[in-house]
């Protein structure tokens, strides 16, 4: 039987707030053990939440971003559980009225396009830390991230392989980056993906019963553990076994998923509306304010690469991966617009790769875009060739001559020969020393042009323009 | 709506609340006269009435992100039971 595979995630983006959603607390990270928690965060007895506006601004953000509606009024509501990482024996949490509903975001998986809608976004505040380690038979609790803003991004159940899952989930990282409401650190739990998995006989209407896998917090996992849940699911229907619901947990080590918790010990969460927060209303002009603050999102970045500068579309998703990335190709091409794919080129090469190489983020990047393109500007008007760039680029980096690649041209003495007259004279010389091949060539043996334009570039020491040599010896041979 | 004894038990249990069989009978009890009072209540047409999720007919105010606690672990931890490098202990949890 051939099966189809039914994925929802559930994505927890941490939001970029310098305090907590309900306290003056910071919510910086790598903080000694509770000293960010404060009275309200460990739910001393009496204390009320007050609403950070931060953190609405950026759900709003997001709304706006994906196209969703913004529901005013907006209510939160108490999902009760008790552990201790959960000081109030209940987390505030968004059930009815979540602030963000509906939307969509669209992915690419090879040449294909495909829309993934979104069911809702909404705000809630994280838990605090359980370390199990041993502390003489019990565990610590450490506070500081309890209260710390979420915003939980709830896709529908419209993505159909691990691919789509991941490309959905990228897509998805980069845009609240772009937007600037998460700083996306996915080692630090700023990004964290639950995924809801199924299978179903292809073709059939009905969904299959669903596991969910908790806290995948790479891409990798997430698609290793998606993987193997719906191989266990098939191999389980296929042995004319049933599915039982549950919450599962992916062991990186181990490759695999096992149950965490099952449905019948599922949690009740029992949500009403918090009556410590009155309902949240959010203008149509704080919903204006925002939309004006908006940058221009990947989706339209993307598309504008493709039509206005010719880019293809794998060369545009590659180029928008992040803000600072589309920006610095930007302003390089503005320096040099009649030579978009030669900036394309060496932004997703040479530079993506010397970054990736030395573990830096491009705003640490040694070579500014206008550095950028004052190489290429040598390389396109002929002055270096392509080989010799890469010698420039590289002691541009060292930050050599103040990273000017006019200077380091010089310097080093890599102009290219591109006089025509001085090209004459040395293939002259070459043509002078190597009769036995000029013969041979007009006798019709074509490889012999190969090798007297090798000799040509070694008389020149590699800095004769090959194009030029090989038109101008051409036209020699013919004489 | 009506409560079963096995209902006030799970809610019980949910809630972290030890309760003996006769506490369990009289809370059923009190809790069915309340949905009895709810049934008549749901009575009423509201069908043009847009529901309120607060009792105050009011608006949420918002803070301005900034921050404005100081630490003060020590002081809140002078009243833990167990305390070590900087962590609040607690009987070992593991799901």
């Amino acid at each position: 039987m051939q099966w189809e595979i039914v994925i929802g995630l559930e994505v927890h983006t941490q939001l970029s707030t310098q305090s907590k959603i309900f306290s003056g607390a910071s919510t910086a990270y790598g903080a000694q053990p509770n000293t960010q928690a404060c009275a309200v965060d460990i739910a001393l007895p009496g204390v009320l939440p007050v609403l950070n506006y931060g953190a609405v601004e950026r759900a709003i953000k997001f709304g706006l971003a994906v196209g969703a509606k913004i529901n005013s009024p907006s209510i939160f509501a108490r999902k009760n559980y008790f552990y201790p990482d959960l000081p109030k024996g209940y987390q505030i949490s968004q059930f009815e009225l979540p602030v963000v509903e509906g939307g969509s975001i669209k992915i690419q998986v090879g040449e294909t396009e495909k829309i993934v809608r979104l069911t809702r976004a909404h705000l809630e505040e994280d838990a605090g830390k359980s370390l199990h380690e041993d502390f003489h038979g019990m565990s610590g609790i450490d506070l500081n991230r309890a209260g710390t803003p979420l915003l939980e991004i709830v896709s529908e159940p419209d993505m159909r392989s691990s691919a789509e899952a991941v490309a959905y989930a990228k897509a998805l990282h980069t845009l609240v980056r772009w937007i600037g409401i998460c700083d996306g650190n996915m080692q630090e739990g700023s990004f964290r993906c639950d995924a809801n998995v199924s299978v179903r006989p292809r073709g059939a209407e009905r969904l299959g019963t669903r596991c969910e896998i908790k806290n995948l917090n790479s891409f990798r996992f997430l698609e290793k553990a998606i993987d193997f849940e719906a191989r266990r699911q098939i191999e389980i229907l296929e042995d004319g076994g049933s599915i039982t619901q549950e919450t599962r947990l992916y062991d990186a080590n181990r490759d695999e998923t096992r149950t965490m918790r099952s449905k019948e010990d599922a949690h009740d969460y029992r949500y009403f509306p918090d009556p410590d927060l009155l309902p949240l209303e959010i203008s149509k002009e704080w919903i204006e304010r925002v939309e004006v603050m908006l940058p221009e999102l990947p989706e339209a970045r993307h598309n504008r690469y493709v039509e206005d500068f010719g880019l293809s579309s794998y060369d545009a998703s590659v180029l928008i991966a992040t803000r600072e990335m589309a920006d610095y190709f930007e302003n390089t091409v503005k320096q040099l617009p009649a030579q978009v794919k030669l900036c394309a080129n060496w932004v997703m090469g040479e530079v993506s790769g010397r970054l990736n190489k030395e573990g830096i983020e491009i705003a640490q990047c040694p070579v500014s875009p206008a550095q950028l393109a004052e190489l290429l500007t040598r390389i396109s008007d002929g002055t270096i060739s392509g080989k010799s760039a890469k010698d420039v680029f590289d002691s541009m980096w060292q930050g050599e001559h103040d990273g000017s690649a006019d200077a380091i041209i010089a310097a080093k003495g890599l102009k290219q020969i591109s006089d025509d007259s001085e090209i004459e004279k040395l293939i002259d010389e070459v043509l002078a020393a190597h009769s036995q091949q000029v013969t041979d060539y007009r006798s019709g043996k074509e490889k012999a042009f190969n090798s007297l334009v090798g000799q040509i570039m070694k008389a020149s020491r590699g800095k004769a323009n090959p194009g030029q040599v090989n038109t101008i010896l051409k036209k020699k041979l013919l004489e | 709506m009506t409560l079963s004894l096995d209902d006030v038990k799970r809610v019980a249990n949910l809630a972290r609340i030890e309760i003996s069989e006769d506490e369990a009978q009289q809370a059923l009890m009190q809790l069915s006269g309340i949905f009895d009072l709810i049934e008549q209540m749901q009575t009423v047409d509201t069908a043009d009435i847009e529901p309120m999720s607060h009792a105050q007919d009011m608006i949420q105010r918002l803070r301005e992100d900034v921050v404005t606690e100081s630490d003060q672990h020590m002081l809140f931890q002078s009243i833990a039971p167990q305390v070590e490098a900087g962590l609040y202990l607690v009987p070992k949890v593991i799901e």
